[in-house]
């Protein structure tokens, strides 16, 4: 047993040294020299400022924003620190009582939408953190927000298309629209039409 | 749903077999001394960290020796890591502050990591310090899979030599595997990973300013720290707003890399691979879906050329991907379907609680029996909140044993074994003596594949049943009537099989939670090494004999037929009726309970 415990220790150690210290370092290298937005988290920059990031979903439920997934993580929705789902199984009461919760607030919320409520804006995603919603939700909640922000509903379904994200190189995952990505556009829109006595 | 699920498990699986063909190969070359033959400066490197570790690596263990060496290094990756987490408020590279963790957690971590399983107790990002994660997390995510990885090598040499007394030298075993194998593997996917939006920094988080204000209530509580209580009980709650979010960042990639290369499954954040950090996109969902199986493929590829007859690979990885498909099917099927209870609410689609929208349902139920299939364990999706069969699904993979390709290593010595299982058999029914690949099956050998099938099915459920019948237990629970059940199962299959998923509504970070599924990743992990090295030991004595016309041929469509009995008989006749009362139960109630 002792003739194993000096290789053991030492080739614990030099294994740690090149795997926990030098791959972590050189990965962090080179990611920060070849891809510096993409490895400090894709922030949004506006006017010099961290105003979100393109991968993290942010809350909404003021009227006249898209609003994203319902988010279960604590002590406020979309925490970015401490990410999570509900764990909530499929015949959970909870479940049930929490999805009759947000169908009533956005039944009162948008009292344009028309038809059943897409399922992504009444169940909770599985970070918490989630950015997208499907452009069925989006487009749910088209009419509403128009008439917040006082814009023709054909406007606002344009933006929402060019805002739709197909499938990964055609082929992998769903298609989505960015709900940060969609309030920020109709913020700028939104600005446009006030700049713009034309209009 | 839009995404084909047929078409997607063919594109990966087409793919998957495209790589793991000329990995399969690589890793023959490494492990068989061909690579540092070859290359002087790989000879070199390889030699350095031998002798500064004063050993011979042209010694050749007997298996005792073998089992020893991997049991010394992995109770070395236990106390450090241990250390690391009980210490990590005095070591530097904290750039949270987070404290010391505490006693009955990092113990669980440290078994976890070390074993292979990550099964996870605490929130990532709430607890660990970068220097936590990085030198010890991340170094058992490569060292327990450079293990298992070894292990099924030195399985693989007991079939392949004849008359031999040793199995190679663990040693040098370790070492090749995690320089030339597992680290040029992580450093490519990480980089893929990094260019796609998984962070890669040493800071500690990023505070932006939000476009517009959250309003949330917290438990108001007293000066000793209690919850404050209205007139009528409930928890009286105070108004907040914050105008900010606190974006947690650190060394990701890397780690996410080797996590699902090593089927390690323990992610940086608490979300794990559901977290747009972790998993920004449906293109590094699949990067990382073929992370998980690449090794455990390509080492089937491997067993076929060390055992000098690719078609004994072939058969084998047959019988794995027909159960893989079935079990997907199964699974996609069940998830597809709306949930009776919130359409009946006016609500459209399929069930989306615990799943992320650019996976949908395909891409996520894809992740959930492919990192059940293996030992993996990341998830993109909470499992507690699948439908009951497609929980249930992956619940019933990880119980198989994962032999469906399985963890690094560990699939194929699983699966090897009920190969052997499957040879005793047919042995039986036509009363000769078992022979696979080329090698009597007697006594010893019977003993020690008993051991190993019978060993995780006990910790199982016999954890389960402690668990539910102890107070402690039951109180982890969070979801009422059958699935409450099926958490408790979960988590103890999960433990003891060394994958580390959850059904995570259930509280494990409790001292009792934290020691017996400690426990349970132990020994289902190395009742599993030990015998397994026995076994191999007992099989290189043995003389080759060469293939005669009594001998049943273990290459064709009737050996994949019988291998598949036999994993789905053992496993049937272990769980059916535990699964009966979690899931189907549950299934049956939400479809024909009214």
């Amino acid at each position: 047993m002792t003739s194993l415990l000096r290789p053991a220790l030492v080739l614990f150690a030099m294994l740690t040294l090149v795997t926990g210290i030098v791959y972590p370092l050189a990965i962090t290298g080179v990611a920060q020299l070849a891809f510096p937005h993409a490895a400090n988290g894709s922030l949004i920059m506006r006017e010099g400022k961290p105003i979100g990031s393109e991968l993290i979903g942010q809350d909404f439920d003021a009227p006249g924003y898209f609003r994203g997934r319902p988010s279960a993580t604590v002590p406020m929705p979309y925490n970015a620190d401490a990410s999570g789902g509900s764990n909530l199984g499929p015949t959970n009461p909870a479940l049930l009582q929490d999805v009759r919760q947000r169908i009533a607030a956005l039944r009162a919320a948008e009292p344009d939408a028309t038809g059943p409520v897409p399922g992504d804006l009444v169940m909770a995603s599985a970070s918490g953190l989630d950015p997208d919603i499907s452009p069925q939700a989006a487009h749910w909640q088209a009419a509403s927000v128009a008439r917040a922000r006082g814009l023709p509903l054909a406007k606002v379904n344009a933006l929402i298309d060019a805002h739709v994200q197909g499938p990964s190189l055609g082929l992998f995952g769903e298609p989505r629209v960015n709900v940060l990505a969609l309030n920020l556009a109709l913020d700028d829109v939104t600005r446009g039409v006030e700049h713009n006595p034309r209009r | 749903m839009n995404a084909d699920p047929w078409f997607q498990m063919a594109l990966y699986l087409v793919v998957l077999l495209l790589l793991a063909w000329p990995l399969g190969r690589w890793i023959d070359g490494v492990l068989s001394g061909r690579l540092s033959r070859r290359w002087r400066w790989v000879d070199k490197t390889e030699g350095m960290f031998l002798r500064l570790a004063g050993t011979n690596a042209n010694e050749d263990m007997p298996w005792w020796r073998y089992a020893f060496a991997i049991i010394v290094f992995n109770l070395i990756g236990v106390l450090v890591v241990y250390a690391l987490q009980r210490l990590q408020q005095w070591l530097p590279v904290n750039p949270t502050q987070m404290g010391a963790v505490s006693p009955d957690s990092s113990f669980n971590t440290a078994v976890s990591f070390t074993t292979n399983t990550n099964w996870q107790g605490y929130g990532g990002e709430t607890t660990m310090s970068h220097l936590t994660q990085m030198a010890g997390l991340a170094v058992q995510n490569f060292l327990s899979a450079a293990t298992g990885i070894v292990v099924a090598i030195a399985l693989i040499r007991g079939f392949a030599r004849g008359r031999a007394e040793g199995l190679g030298n663990a040693w040098l075993d370790l070492v090749r595997t995690t320089l030339w194998i597992l680290l040029p593997l992580s450093c490519v996917i990480a980089l893929i990973l990094a260019s796609q939006g998984v962070p890669q920094t040493l800071a500690g988080s990023a505070t932006i300013r939000t476009l517009q204000a959250t309003h949330y209530q917290v438990p108001l509580k007293d000066a000793s720290g209690h919850a404050m209580l209205d007139a009528r009980g409930a928890p009286r709650m105070q108004e907040m707003t914050t105008t900010t979010q606190r974006i947690a960042l650190g060394p990701v990639a890397s780690q996410e890399a080797i996590k699902e290369l090593g089927t390690n499954g323990g992610g940086f954040f608490n979300a794990n691979s559901a977290h747009p950090f972790e998993n920004p996109s449906p293109l590094t969902n699949f990067v990382e879906m073929l992370a998980i199986f690449l090794i455990p493929a390509a080492l089937v590829f491997t067993f076929g050329r060390m055992v000098g007859d690719r078609r004994q690979g072939i058969a084998v990885l047959a019988a794995m991907t027909i159960l893989f498909v079935a079990l997907y099917a199964g699974g996609v099927v069940a998830q597809s379907q709306p949930n009776p209870l919130i359409a009946h609410l006016g609500v459209s689609g399929p069930s989306m609680e615990g799943i992320e929208t650019r996976f949908g349902t395909v891409a996520s139920m894809l992740f959930a029996t492919i990192t059940t299939s293996a030992s993996c364990g990341a998830v993109n999706a909470m499992h507690d909140s699948l439908m009951p069969l497609a929980g249930g699904a992956p619940l019933f993979l990880i119980q198989l044993g994962e032999v469906v390709f399985g963890g690094v290593g560990s699939g194929l010595y699983g699966m090897l074994i009920f190969a052997v299982l499957a040879v005793f058999i047919a042995g039986l029914m036509i009363g000769r003596t078992p022979e696979y690949l080329g090698k009597k099956i007697g006594m010893y050998e019977m003993k020690m594949v008993a051991i190993t099938i019978l060993a995780v099915p006990l910790l199982v459920l016999a954890g389960t049943a402690i668990a539910v019948l102890a107070q402690a237990g039951r109180a982890g629970v969070l979801n009422p009537g059958a699935h409450g059940f099926s958490e408790m199962l979960y988590a103890f299959s999960s433990a003891a099989n060394n994958n580390g998923s959850a059904f995570a509504g259930l509280s494990v970070d409790t001292p009792f939670y934290n020691v017996l599924l400690a426990i349970a990743m132990w020994f289902g992990r190395f009742l599993i090494i030990v015998p397994v090295l026995a076994l191999a030991g007992g099989l290189a004595r043995k003389p080759r004999l060469a293939v005669s016309a009594g001998t049943m041929p273990t290459h064709g469509p009737l050996f994949v037929i019988l291998l598949i009995g036999a994993v789905l008989l053992v496993g049937a006749l272990n769980y059916v009726p535990a699964l009966a009362l979690g899931p189907v139960v549950e299934h049956l109630m939400l479809f024909h309970g009214h």
